[in-house]
């Protein structure tokens, strides 16, 4: 038995079999009772060699066509700088575990705390944990969170102006949980204020969840929806887009509750859908009904500054069915990417990433609307790299022909409307090939 | 790993006006990001680093240098199966042609993705012998309360709804009785016998139409073989209810038993154990959830599917449970676990469980003269030791656990199971060579003898580390998790 992972020579496995008292390695197996044990080989393909292994995904991957990327909906083709994915190498972090022994794990406790301090930087918001799965299950336990912060109330308000993604993973968690969940109507792309109004008034309401940017990649105006909510003792819950926030208003300057989001945006690659990085943020007078591990500061015994799991007490390995989520790990190695990515771009570079995809958006809507096939979906509204028009096309062949030409030209949400996304990795040479294909493509 | 402290924070060596980055010229004159109205706009300045490159790969190349992974040492974590992370399984997963995909294109420019996504799927249910897997959730505990819900999905379907218990031993992970609490559903504990394995007489006299599921890892928590396994399974069965089968102790049995052939209807498997995807400092993971014949359509939404020309196409079912996950779970994830099973392949896979049986048994059955094991049979993959014999120094499992690190061996799970006053579970998995173990076990033996000439040195342990028992209470008590609050606590 000679294999690259399985170091025992025969000799060691004979005298390790005798330390045990045991004569083979059926033996060690014998309580199994006889009818549930396995006995046959699995019917699996035989072991490959590195050779075979790495022509075997190169020819699957031919099966797979990277298309110049205009879409967005919940994920964004962002540049990730060569240095993270090089860290992120560095088998020190990527084969650790959760840092249950502080004394050996301060890279994995300091990184986690120089994400925390940079979400809730981000989100304008004062504490935040140490990641999420995801956006969406991060949003989730923004609801549950709202649920356990209000006590005896039941009922949530969520915007259907929600990426669909999101709602769909919060009505599971709500549907099991046994939570009431209400949609606020849409009104021309945005959440309705009047519905918002009468409903959060109804007395039971416990949090409401709006999005920034939003599906449709509108910002909305949130003015004076945090202070209604307060009136009503509910929890303003705002999903949002990471990178985004280094350019409009954040979470905390609309005065949210909680900021739940995915960091997916902050360079992480799209990877087809995961794995991404959730956040949840919110304020320190709520930090201990917050889900997730946190990490915190403090000194060991020769006052050295040093960093530890902190405010266990809120997680299910000693709450068990009390604790305030069932969440154990967190994302952590992609936590680290979006710390080292927000180290190397800064509050400035962040900004650039938005303004270059401000730019080219705008140009491609106008572009767009120009060739009389499509108009903007929500005129008048406000958005930032990401925008819904509607069009005259059949959309689906119309994608098909940019498939062809190597493009992805957006999402298509309804039969007449797509959403389209531009971020700092389009040129202008790229997005007039796409305007190039619509102005020659009839049907 | 550097055993002297770095610990600087990003934060720290900034200084205004350096730059980590560049992008390309904006070339849409015209369009300017000030046309967002006022109210629109962020107005709050952020706290962000302004660090040149070099300066950030110096800092978290150091940063690395304080921790410790599979790749630095021996890392015998119970119940977290910290095996080998085949370093080809990294760059397979990292192939751009997977890499660059998004999620929501359409299904003929994804083939190759959705093929992964399927034969993973094929190749788990035939290791599990169940019917079908999801690779939707994300993580273990993230499959635990997929797995329930897709019970829940089940009996509501069949209008039964007052079965609303779910069954746990006492000794199971905290994780479980948690997921069940998330997904809406009561948790009672049946006891253990002596031996550690679940009180089947208990059991029976909470069976009745309430039951939900029973939620079970086999091999338990002490790394017991519950061999009334078959037992249970027809008592739960006959009352209605369903077996659960968490995987974290899945690695055990790898070519020896497969939980659908127990009885189990519904399990996770964690793929960063079973299946030595990396564990990142804690996650990202992936917990597939797989089930028997007959509840297939109530997996989570969407399912990838294969039709009859063999195309890959991305499904709904009306009758799933809802949505866990934005999209398909995390797949680069899945390709370095779907690498991992091609390349040990069906000659290999099956000397995984005995492999990690064989070296747990080796490690207990080499110590058990100087720790005291509790109950003392065959283990699987792991076991649990109630500290030190001699205890009469007053040197206990916390001080143990410290002491390992000053040799260079990360510590076994402390404090669990709850069975036990100093549990010190310990998992060496099959990738570890005799040498290692050899290493292990004689610092063991040397950490209880020092125990009884030199107590005090133990208890003050580690003496070798980059910090030395950072403390807990202070960091619970005024809490401290932000760059900004740490400014504002030193300036009061």
């Amino acid at each position: 038995m000679n294999y690259k992972y399985f170091p025992h020579t025969e000799s060691e496995l004979a005298e390790m079999l005798k330390v045990c008292g045991k004569r083979s390695l059926d033996e060690l197996f014998d309580e199994i009772p006889e009818e549930i044990q396995f006995k046959r080989d699995y019917d699996l393909p035989s072991e490959k060699s590195e050779v075979e292994l790495r022509r075997f995904f190169s020819e699957l991957g031919q099966k797979n066509k990277p298309l110049t990327c205009f879409a967005g909906a919940g994920c964004y083709d962002h540049y990730s700088p060569a240095v993270i994915s090089h860290i992120l190498n560095r088998s020190e972090f990527l084969t650790s575990y959760t840092p249950y022994q502080a004394e050996i794990s301060q890279g994995t406790l300091q990184y986690i705390f120089e994400f925390q301090s940079m979400m809730t930087e981000l989100t304008g918001m004062e504490v935040g944990n140490a990641s999420m799965y995801d956006g969406a299950t991060a949003t989730a336990e923004a609801m549950m969170m709202a649920i356990s912060a209000a006590k005896k109330k039941n009922k949530i308000l969520i915007s259907s102006t929600l990426n669909p993604n999101v709602k769909a993973v919060v009505e599971t968690y709500a549907k099991y949980q046994g939570v009431s969940l209400e949609y606020i109507a849409e009104n021309g792309g945005m959440t309705d204020k009047s519905d918002f109004e009468l409903k959060v008034k109804s007395g039971d309401v416990a949090g409401v969840i709006v999005a920034s940017p939003n599906y449709y990649g509108i910002l909305e105006d949130y003015t004076g929806w945090a202070d209604l909510c307060h009136e009503q003792k509910a929890l303003l819950v705002m999903n949002c887009q990471a990178s985004a926030l280094g350019a409009i208003k954040s979470p905390g300057e609309w005065g949210a509750d909680i900021a739940a989001g995915d960091g997916q945006s902050l360079g992480i690659p799209m990877s087809f859908g995961g794995p991404y990085v959730g956040f949840l943020c919110t304020k320190k007078a709520l930090i201990r009904k917050m889900p997730g591990r946190v990490v915190g500061a403090t000194k060991d015994v020769n006052g050295k500054r040093s960093f530890v799991l902190t405010l266990q007490a809120r997680e299910q390995h000693i709450r068990r069915e009390k604790a305030t989520s069932n969440i154990c790990s967190n994302q952590s190695l992609m936590a680290l990417y979006v710390t080292v990515y927000l180290a190397l771009m800064g509050a400035k570079g962040l900004k650039e990433v938005n303004e270059l995809g401000y730019s080219g958006a705008h140009y491609l809507a106008e572009q767009l609307c120009s060739t009389g096939k499509f108009e903007m979906a929500y005129p008048g509204t406000t958005f930032l790299n990401e925008f819904a028009v509607n069009t005259t096309l059949n959309i689906d062949e119309f994608q098909a022909e940019c498939v062809k030409q190597g493009i992805l030209a957006g999402v298509k949400i309804a039969d007449d409307k797509m959403l389209l996304c531009v971020t700092e990795m389009r040129s202008k040479a790229e997005i007039d090939k796409l305007v190039g294909i619509v102005k020659q493509f009839n049907a | 790993m550097n055993r002297t402290f770095y610990g600087n924070l990003i934060f720290e060596l900034g200084k205004e006006g350096r730059v980590g980055y560049s992008l390309p010229k904006n070339e849409f004159a015209g369009y300017d990001i000030n046309g967002i109205p006022e109210g629109l706009k962020r107005g709050n300045d952020m706290m962000l680093p302004e660090v040149d490159e070099l300066s950030v790969v110096r800092h978290y190349t150091n940063m690395s240098n304080n921790n410790f992974g599979v790749d630095t040492g021996f890392y015998p974590l119970g119940s977290c199966t910290m095996k080998y992370n085949p370093k080809i399984d990294e760059e397979i997963s990292s192939l751009t042609s997977f890499t660059s995909l998004h999620p929501l294109q359409s299904a003929d420019t994804v083939q190759g993705a959705l093929e992964v996504y399927y034969n993973l799927q094929k190749s788990l249910s035939e290791i599990a012998g169940l019917s079908e897997f999801t690779l939707n959730p994300f993580a273990g505990a993230h499959g635990e309360l997929t797995g329930l819900m897709v019970i829940r999905a089940y009996h509501n379907s069949r209008g039964d709804y007052k079965r609303v218990n779910v069954i746990v031993p006492d000794s199971a992970h905290g994780t479980n009785p948690a997921s069940a609490a998330v997904c809406g559903l009561k948790v009672v504990q049946v006891k253990s016998l002596a031996d550690g394995t679940i009180d089947v007489e208990d059991l029976k006299a909470h069976l009745d139409d309430t039951v939900a599921a029973i939620m079970m890892t086999n091999p338990n928590t002490l790394g017991i073989f519950e061999r009334n396994i078959p037992e249970i399974a027809r008592l739960v069965h006959d009352c209605g209810g369903l077996l659960y089968y968490d995987g974290a102790n899945l690695n055990a049995l790898l070519g020896k038993c497969r939980p659908g052939d127990m009885g189990f209807d519904v399990m996770h498997i964690n793929l960063h154990k079973t299946f030595s995807t990396p564990h990142g400092g804690g996650g990202p993971g992936s917990g597939p959830v797989g089930v028997r014949e007959g509840l297939e359509q109530f997996l989570p939404n969407p399912h990838i599917k294969k039709d009859s020309a063999g195309k890959f196409y991305i499904d709904s079912d009306e009758s799933a449970l809802g949505a866990v996950s934005a999209f398909m779970g995390n797949f680069s994830v899945m390709m370095k676990a779907y690498s991992y099973i091609l390349t040990l392949g069906k000659e290999n896979l099956k000397y995984v469980g005995p492999f990690a049986t064989l070296n747990a048994n080796y490690i207990k059955d080499s110590l058990k003269d100087v720790y005291e094991l509790p109950i003392d049979v065959v283990c699987k993959h792991e076991f649990v030791f109630d500290g030190l014999k001699d205890k009469s120094k007053g040197v206990t499992t916390m001080n143990v656990a410290k002491r390992l690190l000053d040799y260079g061996f990360h510590a076994p799970t402390i404090y669990f199971p709850l069975l036990f006053h100093e549990s010190l579970m310990i998992e060496p998995c099959e990738n570890e060579s005799k040498s290692t173990l050899d290493g292990f076990i004689s610092v063991m033996k040397k950490i209880a003898q020092e125990a009884a000439e030199d107590p005090e040195m133990v208890k003050a342990a580690p003496h070798n580390t980059p910090v030395c028992r950072p403390d807990d209470t202070l960091a619970a008590t005024h809490p401290i998790v932000t760059y900004r609050e740490m400014l504002n606590d030193n300036d009061a």
